[in-house]
């Protein structure tokens, strides 16, 4: 598990989890209506200078958001692996 | 009976203003990045049935639970809770074909209110060229409503669309309505949609992936961003020199054929002093202002735009602002009206209200005319460094100082007045894309249109204001220009409020021309040039504004008149939208009085320190 704030760039990731209660329910929502959920796929694409905010694939769209909120979600990188050998 | 209506509804950035603009014709502003309608525009539609309807174009919002003033405006409506306005008959989904996920997410949300539908499946062309291959059909039967591919850049579609819409309006086919749906429960089950309607998996924006990899690199991208933003700077002076000549010529050229046809009078000086001068010295600046425009729209057009919000966060961040205000705030450049209606994209109240306080520091295109005569009589025309020019430098020296004039503002505001917690920044990455040329040209000719319309009424009209002011009461016979001006009504009133004034350095023409520059500022450009123009003799006429204002003024008053105008709050129609985006006179006059001391302040000391090194 790695909060998404600390995955390195290009290595994709599936989210496992939104920390509802930290977010807050304003935030929370916002994140779910631009796509972010529980098994969705990810990747890093590129971090602002000083590393705040960061771009992410987030399926099929670019999202940008600053590493206070990326810290709240939680990703599991070998999930990919298992999905794709699934597929 | 009154027309059935069909309301425009979808994701930021789905198209939905291009759709509008290529159903009814109209000219609204287009740009790739999301949050550009914040205002609901109304056109009308034919249908092949040959029933004319309206179609309601809205600003994009990710669902009907807004978190924005613009937001709420399309929740409003659809709801038909808009004050004098009924429920639109028919709702016109647009998704983006590149990105269903997100977009059919809100199509299910819209579909559980009941209503008549249509999807407009836009941009099919990109989903084209990335190799996704969607099967419509079976999107239409799922979704249980009508789908037509379109690409509302191309037209491509519109005849379908309308066609699909017209049955729709006649009551029967709106659906049961359901309680909204609980958003997790509807991201999955557009996930699941997307995925069985997706035929051919495509590599999706790959050049765009390309593109940014540099842009937003974390050493380029800044250097990048300076580049563009100081090419913009650089351009605006040097490509714009030749067919300002060219203007400045002609209007020459019109003073002397009337000056040779007219009789030496009062309806001469107006017309060549007053009219001419006035009007001319503004209308001079229409190359200059037509490049900053063509840089920011191409800007707002390729989807730079949110990569320079990304970049630009951070810095925003310690101030106490918001990267997306940097959308807001760059278009101040072109004027801080529609900028500060921008900042209705932000949700945060606090964050808003800031990125109004400051837009009006951004150096909008009515104080290009100011500087740029201030900088060609003042400052040598030399080249530095071999590429730049000294006067390039010191007007990217001027809008660098409004910025960071801003930012101090803001950091200020944020601690004091508009105290707040600190805010997220969640933004949306456009698909890079090549301007439009149709929307480009439209929006550049648009700003043209919109400035020459000022300088023909507002200015002209305070030009002859002016004008009776300067030349009334008439000195007696043979008095010369500079008397004429001392016992007008104008030089009266400049003498009354110069004490003001004097301490930073401005002399009699300067409170002058301050008073009607309050209006609008580039008529202060205007009102020096007819001040001068009377003073002037015969002789002296032949002169242009910036050869007769090297031999008046003191260097150290020219700076202080350009620090002056970086701050100023010298727009009342900034004022007045400031007023009505906050509902209340308060900001307005807060927004005024701390712009005026914060441009007392800085003329002043510009005004005492170079006076006293020179
Ligand atoms: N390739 C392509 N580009 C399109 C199409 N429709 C719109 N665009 C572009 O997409 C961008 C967004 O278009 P707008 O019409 O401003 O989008 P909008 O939905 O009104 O956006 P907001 O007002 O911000 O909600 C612009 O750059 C358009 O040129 C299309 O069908 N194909
Ligand atoms: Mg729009």
């Amino acid at each position: 598990m790695t909060r998404i704030d600390q995955l390195a760039v290009g290595v994709p990731a599936i989210i496992v989890s939104i920390d509802r209660a930290a977010c807050g329910d304003l935030v929370w929502r916002r994140l779910h209506e631009m796509g972010f959920d529980e098994g969705v796929d990810i990747e890093v694409l590129h971090k602002a200078p000083l590393g705040d905010p960061i771009a992410l694939r987030v399926g099929n769209t670019t999202i940008a958001l600053r590493r206070a909120q990326a810290a709240l979600i939680e990703a599991d990188i070998s999930a990919v692996a298992v999905r794709e050998a699934a597929e | 009976m009154t027309s059935a209506v069909a309301a425009l509804v979808g994701n930021p950035n789905a198209g939905k203003t291009s759709l509008f603009n290529a159903l009814t014709g109209a000219r609204q502003k287009v740009g790739n990045y999301p949050g550009v309608t914040v205002e609901r525009k109304v056109g009308p539609l034919k249908l092949p049935d040959g029933r004319s309807i309206e179609v309601i174009d809205l600003p994009g919002t990710y669902s009907l639970d807004p978190r924005s003033p613009d937001e709420a405006v399309t929740r409003d409506v659809v709801l038909g809770r808009q004050a004098g306005e009924r429920v639109p008959d028919a709702i016109i989904a647009v998704i983006d074909a590149t990105n269903l996920r997100n977009h059919l997410r809100f199509v299910l949300e819209l579909k559980r209110l009941g209503r008549p539908m249509v999807v407009a499946l836009n941009m099919i062309d990109l989903a084209e060229r990335d190799g996704l291959t969607i099967d419509v059909d079976m999107l239409s039967e799922r979704l249980g409503m009508p789908v037509v591919p379109t690409v509302a850049v191309r037209r491509r579609g519109l005849d379908a669309l309308a066609a699909e819409l017209a049955p729709l309006l006649d009551g029967a086919a709106a659906g049961e309505a359901l309680p909204p749906g609980e958003i997790v429960g509807l991201q999955r089950e557009a996930r699941q949609l997307a995925a069985a309607v997706t035929l051919g998996q495509g590599v999706a924006r790959r050049a765009t992936q390309n593109i940014d990899r540099v842009v937003l690199h974390p050493v380029a991208g800044p250097v990048i961003l300076a580049a563009i933003l100081f090419m913009m700077f650089q351009a605006v002076f040097a490509w714009a020199e030749a067919p300002m000549t060219w203007i400045e010529d002609g209007i020459a050229a019109i003073q002397g054929w009337t000056a040779a046809r007219l009789p030496d009078g009062l309806l001469l000086s107006l017309v060549n002093d007053g009219l001419l001068a006035g009007v001319g010295a503004v209308v001079v600046f229409l190359p200059q202002i037509l490049i900053l425009f063509a840089f920011i729209i191409a800007l707002e057009q390729s989807g730079y735009m949110v990569r320079a919000a990304f970049l630009m966060d951070r810095l925003m961040a310690r101030v106490g602002l918001n990267g997306r205000a940097f959308i807001p705030l760059l278009s101040s450049f072109a004027c801080a009206i529609p900028g500060i209606m921008a900042a209705r994209t932000i949700d945060e109240p606090r964050d808003r209200l800031t990125t109004m306080l400051i837009a009006p520091l951004m150096t909008c295109s009515a104080r290009l005319p100011v500087y740029a005569v201030i900088i060609a009589a003042f400052i040598p025309d030399r080249p530095v460094g071999g590429a730049f020019n000294l006067q390039g430098l010191v007007l990217f020296g001027l809008y660098a100082f409004g910025v960071l004039g801003a930012l101090a503002a803001a950091f200020v505001l944020r601690r004091t007045v508009t105290k707040g917690a600190n805010q997220t920044f969640l933004m949306e990455m456009p698909k890079y894309q090549a301007p439009a040329l149709r929307d480009f040209a439209i929006g550049l000719w648009q700003r043209a249109g919109a400035f020459l319309k000022r300088a023909g009424t507002l200015i002209m009209a305070i030009t002859v204001i002016l004008w009776v002011l300067v030349a009334f009461p008439q000195a007696p016979e043979g008095a010369d220009g500079a008397t004429q001006i001392e016992q007008s009504f104008a030089g009266r009133i400049g003498h009354a409020i110069e004490p003001i004034f004097r301490p930073i350095g401005f002399n009699d023409e300067i409170a002058i021309a301050l008073i009607p520059g309050l209006a609008a500022r580039e008529v202060a450009v205007a009102a020096l040039g007819t001040v001068y123009a009377i003073q002037g003799d015969e002789a002296e006429v032949e002169q242009s504004l910036v050869e007769r204002l090297r031999g008046a003024w003191p260097l150290p008053t020219a700076l202080a008149f350009l620090a002056w105008y970086v701050f100023a709050p010298q727009c009342l129609a900034t004022l007045a939208v400031a007023k009505r985006e906050t509902n209340s006179w308060r900001w307005p006059i807060f927004m005024f009085v701390y712009l005026f001391a914060m441009a007392y302040v800085a003329a002043g000391l510009t005004f005492w320190v170079s006076s006293a090194l020179l």
